[in-house]
């Protein structure tokens, strides 16, 4: 059975980011590693993000962010998660991220956070291995 | 996960992770997938379903959006399905259709999954008239399905759809050429978009002279329409349309179509199951593998390969 399940990503840009090239070559790495992603486009709320999870069923969303609002959004996403009863969902997130946030958004649940310049092989290979097991 | 009977009960009340669990289940098609279908099937058969199809580039996701609105102004709850192929060569696909939706996706009267074709052809996944199902017995009182970007054969949305209307634009390159064989024949609703371009009048008269050369005698004209789905002109008069294609429906045909369309199902689950069983069968045989070394090794062409294996398999019919 597990191995007739396609991993379903959501990759999602939150907030108000101008340009979203970053988000489209991991979307586009992670479709060509045999995944079914779902692209959302640039500008999306916390609200929406997680209602397009919940109404994809997804395993993993990603979020890609430059405008270093993650502070006010990240928690916003994970707690709006929660609420949602969707915490087996896998989180990651790329983009512009400082060092010293980082501790802190992966308190939140956020599960790997990658920098510019990321091979995607190495985003790859980590949803593969982090993939949260569900039947 | 929930077992299986908690997501039908779900689904039935309405529940949007139930919903969205359940079209998990029957992609995956895995053994409660059936069970799950045959649950909720009773509840099924009160939604009007609504196929867009057309070729890439016409604006069916954005006329969707619109045409989201326009019903949800009119009080009524809305499901979509918005298909996109699957690489035939990585298994992978990317689902972008929701891109022009996604400020319904917050609307709890809106249900919106992107699915991707898992190399079925036709336009739509293989599960996708199950998936409408689920959103049917959800109690969703629209259900509008997108269908791939589609060019002549790309059909099995009438299998699907109650009514299926097909979207066109103007200067789309090839004009009526790329709806001329199979998709005119399906359409109960034409639609120009992008109507605001300066040859949309003239796609309007291609697709009224095609349709002029039908001399079938149907009940049912399809009309067609202009939309602007960038600014949402013309959406409510293609309700209106869709609404009197509803009613039609109701009053004519609907028996018949509803029977033609239990048929076809019906049909290819018979198929399904027959052609599992007798392959099964076949492969405990033996000679399923000898004959399988023989096409590799080309002595035999696979056609006359079947036909020696079925040859045993039917004779008590002939």
């Amino acid at each position: 059975m597990q191995s007739k399940r396609k991993i379903r990503v959501l990759i999602a840009k939150p907030g108000l980011d101008s340009h979203d090239r970053g988000a489209k070559v991991v979307a586009r790495a992670l479709r060509d590693a045999g995944m079914e992603v779902i692209y959302t486009g640039l500008r999306q709320t916390p609200e929406q993000i997680v209602q397009t999870a919940l109404q994809e069923d997804v395993d993993v969303i990603g979020l890609s962010i430059l405008s270093g609002a993650h502070k006010a959004l990240f928690p916003r996403i994970m707690e709006l998660l929660r609420q949602e009863g969707l915490m087996d969902i896998m989180v990651f997130a790329g983009g512009i991220i400082p060092e010293e946030d980082i501790k802190e958004m992966k308190k939140l649940g956020v599960k790997e956070i990658f920098g510019p310049g990321t091979p995607t092989e190495k985003i790859i290979q980590f949803v593969f291995e982090n993939m949260p097991k569900r039947t | 996960m929930a077992k299986i009977e908690e997501i039908t009960r779900g689904v039935l009340a309405g529940d949007r992770r139930s919903i969205a669990r359940a079209i998990t289940i029957i992609e995956n098609n895995t053994a409660e997938a059936k069970k799950l279908i045959a649950s909720i099937y009773p509840r099924t058969g009160k939604a009007h379903i609504i196929g867009l199809t057309g070729p890439s580039g016409s604006g069916k996701s954005t006329l969707i959006e619109k045409i989201v609105r326009e019903y949800r102004r009119r009080g009524k709850t809305v499901g979509v399905i918005a298909v996109d192929p699957t690489s035939p060569f990585t298994g992978g696909a990317f689902l972008g259709d929701r891109i022009r939706m996604q400020e319904l996706s917050t609307d709890q009267g809106v249900f919106i999954r992107s699915m991707a074709t898992r190399n079925y052809s036709g336009g739509l996944a293989k599960v996708t008239k199950d998936a409408v199902k689920v959103l049917d017995a959800a109690g969703k009182d629209i259900i509008l399905v997108e269908t791939v970007g589609a060019g002549q054969s790309e059909v099995e949305i009438i299998k699907v759809a109650q009514t299926t209307v097909v979207v066109h634009a103007p200067g789309l390159g090839d004009e009526i050429q790329a709806i001329k064989a199979g998709l005119m024949e399906i359409a109960d609703i034409f639609v120009v978009n992008k109507a605001d371009r300066e040859n949309a009048d003239k796609a309007v008269t291609d697709i009224q002279s095609i349709l002029q050369l039908n001399n079938k005698e149907t009940a049912w004209k399809p009309p067609i329409l202009k939309t602007t789905a960038l600014t949402g002109e013309g959406v409510p008069q293609l309700i209106e349309k869709l609404e009197e294609h509803r009613r039609f429906l109701e009053k004519e045909t609907e028996r018949k179509r509803t029977l033609g369309k239990a048929e076809a199902e019906l049909i290819e689950a018979i198929e399904e199951k027959v052609v599992g069983s007798i392959i099964e069968d076949l492969k405990k045989q033996g000679k399923f593998e000898e004959l399988l070394q023989k096409i590799i090794e080309r002595k035999i062409d696979p056609a006359s390969a079947a036909e020696k294996l079925l040859r045993g398999k039917f004779k008590k019919a002939e």
